[in-house]
């Protein structure tokens, strides 16, 4: 007779961003970077990123300017904690966000 | 070679034969000397084990749960309060499906303070979801440890291992210890489908959302509820695969053959009294004694409690007259949790028989045989005016 496959479904998850699953939502503070400040962003040079090395949820990306992912942000805080220029903010979500032109 | 040991020894005997890889214990009585021979084995070198110590039984399932999701075989061992303390991990360990195997010298618990047999300790874990399987002798103490490894492995669920305290596990009786490389043959090393790897990195068991999600690579990742069905799935079908592993193991060591319970003089029996455990035995002879006055009895050791065995139950029982459920456990508030479980089987059997529950042996009291062949005249004389309440044998109570 034909046995089951057993153990086919567990819990795992793999180093990325959001694979405990759409933890934005759990957000009560917004980090907003101040490109003006932001030292890749302002030199376009790629240099700094601490935002990114120290992100423990890997939602900021490696680029210029670097860019949060909101779906995944928890809102910590710690890349406004680390960011050398002082260019990341935390913003409570129930301000509302007026976008630069 | 057959050897005259105590069925703690025969359970640290089957361990050894079996490999185990990680040994983390608590001494608790009476289970110490099974976790006594195996530091002593690992001391000596017989047998190639980290013995890690612990400060309870709570570390002790820690232990095996992180040992076993590095890949390595694992083994604990306890009794009554100790397998109380360690609850929270039996949970983990069967959730993580984690393949550990655990023995349980059968004691019965506190409060009041008791270290003499029942059953108390693993009935009460009935729902935790770890495979329970129970001995009767010291043979099968050494078989299903072998066994249980091999079933757990294959499944990935715990497995306890359960057998009396004092009845078995400290006395002596001849036993066959299997050879090592038939053992080996039977058993093979443990290759773990999902284990903690340095060069796949990831996490187990991290909180898990009440709603399935996308994981990284853009799959659907099951939420908490699928993975508990499936659980139950496997376990359901574990049954299937034990019975395979128990015919593998009686080819190749000749004994088994009765994975699910073990029927003595049930084939023409009006009534058949039932138990788990060593109980079964004495009871045979109070089927015999009962035989030459032209009763017609048997009984019938129920060797796995969960997953419940419940098709070879109903065969086994339905049609008969009468089946009488002796336990040394109680579902406290209702009944005794074998009787309440044969019932629930029965009930779809349009040949139901009537069912008695008698309640005995509790914190170590003596199961005299006579008490035995009282309750089962009794039960015998009159089997439609019982009742559904559990009656207890041996009470000593003034009036």
């Amino acid at each position: 007779m034909v046995e089951r496959k057993y153990c086919d479904m567990i819990s795992r998850s793999k180093p990325g961003p959001g694979d405990g699953g759409n933890t934005g939502s759990w957000r009560v503070m917004r980090p907003i970077i101040n490109l003006e400040a932001c030292i890749p962003a302002k030199t376009g040079k790629k240099s700094c990123f601490n935002c990114w090395l120290y992100c423990p949820d890997c939602v900021v990306t490696k680029t210029i300017p670097p860019v949060i992912n909101y779906e995944y942000c928890k809102g910590c805080g710690i890349c406004a904690e680390e960011c050398p220029a002082g260019a990341i903010s935390m913003v409570a979500e129930a301000t509302p966000i007026t976008e630069d032109k | 070679m057959h050897i005259i040991e105590s069925g703690n020894v025969a359970a640290a005997t089957g361990v050894k034969l079996s490999r185990a890889q990680v040994i983390a214990a608590y001494p608790i009585t009476p289970q110490t000397p099974l976790t006594e021979k195996l530091s002593e084995f690992v001391e000596s070198g017989e047998l190639a084990a980290e013995y890690i110590p612990v400060e309870s039984e709570h570390s002790a399932m820690a232990v095996c749960i992180a040992a076993s999701s590095a890949g390595a075989r694992a083994f604990t061992a306890t009794s009554a309060n100790g397998l109380l303390y360690m609850v929270e991990q039996l949970h983990w360990a069967v959730g993580a499906r984690l393949p550990v195997v655990m023995c349980v010298a059968n004691r019965g618990i506190g409060a009041p303070w008791t270290v003499w047999n029942d059953q108390q300790d693993t009935i009460s874990q009935r729902d935790v979801g770890w495979i329970q399987l129970y001995c009767n002798d010291h043979q099968q103490i050494i078989d299903s440890v072998i066994k249980a490894f091999k079933l757990a492995q294959t499944v990935s669920i715990p497995v306890m291992v359960c057998y009396d305290g004092y009845l078995l596990s400290h006395t002596y009786m001849p036993f066959e210890q299997p050879e090592q490389g038939k053992v080996d043959a039977f058993l093979p090393a443990f290759a773990p489908k999902h284990f903690l790897d340095p060069e796949n990195p990831g996490n187990f068991n991290t909180v898990t959302l009440p709603d399935v999600r996308l994981d990284v690579d853009g799959n659907m990742a099951p939420g908490y509820i699928e993975i508990r069905h499936n659980l139950q799935e496997d376990l359901r079908a574990a049954l299937l695969t034990y019975e395979n592993i128990d015919r593998e193991f009686e080819k190749e060591f000749g004994r088994g053959g009765n994975p699910f319970i073990e029927e003595y003089k049930c084939a023409d029996a009006e009534f058949v009294a039932v138990c788990i455990g060593s109980l079964s035995y004495q009871l045979r002879d109070v089927v015999d004694m009962m035989r030459e006055d032209q009763v017609k009895i048997g009984v019938m050791g129920v060797q796995i409690y969960r997953p419940f065995p419940d098709e070879a139950i109903i065969r086994a029982l339905a049609g008969k007259r009468c089946v009488i459920v002796f336990e040394k456990a109680l579902s406290y508030g209702n009944q005794g949790a074998l009787y309440a479980d044969i019932k629930s089987a029965l009930y779809s059997s349009e040949r139901k028989p009537r069912i008695h529950n008698y309640i005995l042996g509790l914190g170590g009291r003596e199961i005299k045989t006579q008490h035995l062949v009282d309750a089962l005249a009794k039960s015998c004389a009159s089997p439609d005016t019982f009742g559904d309440s559990p009656r207890w044998i041996g009470l000593k109570l003034q009036e």
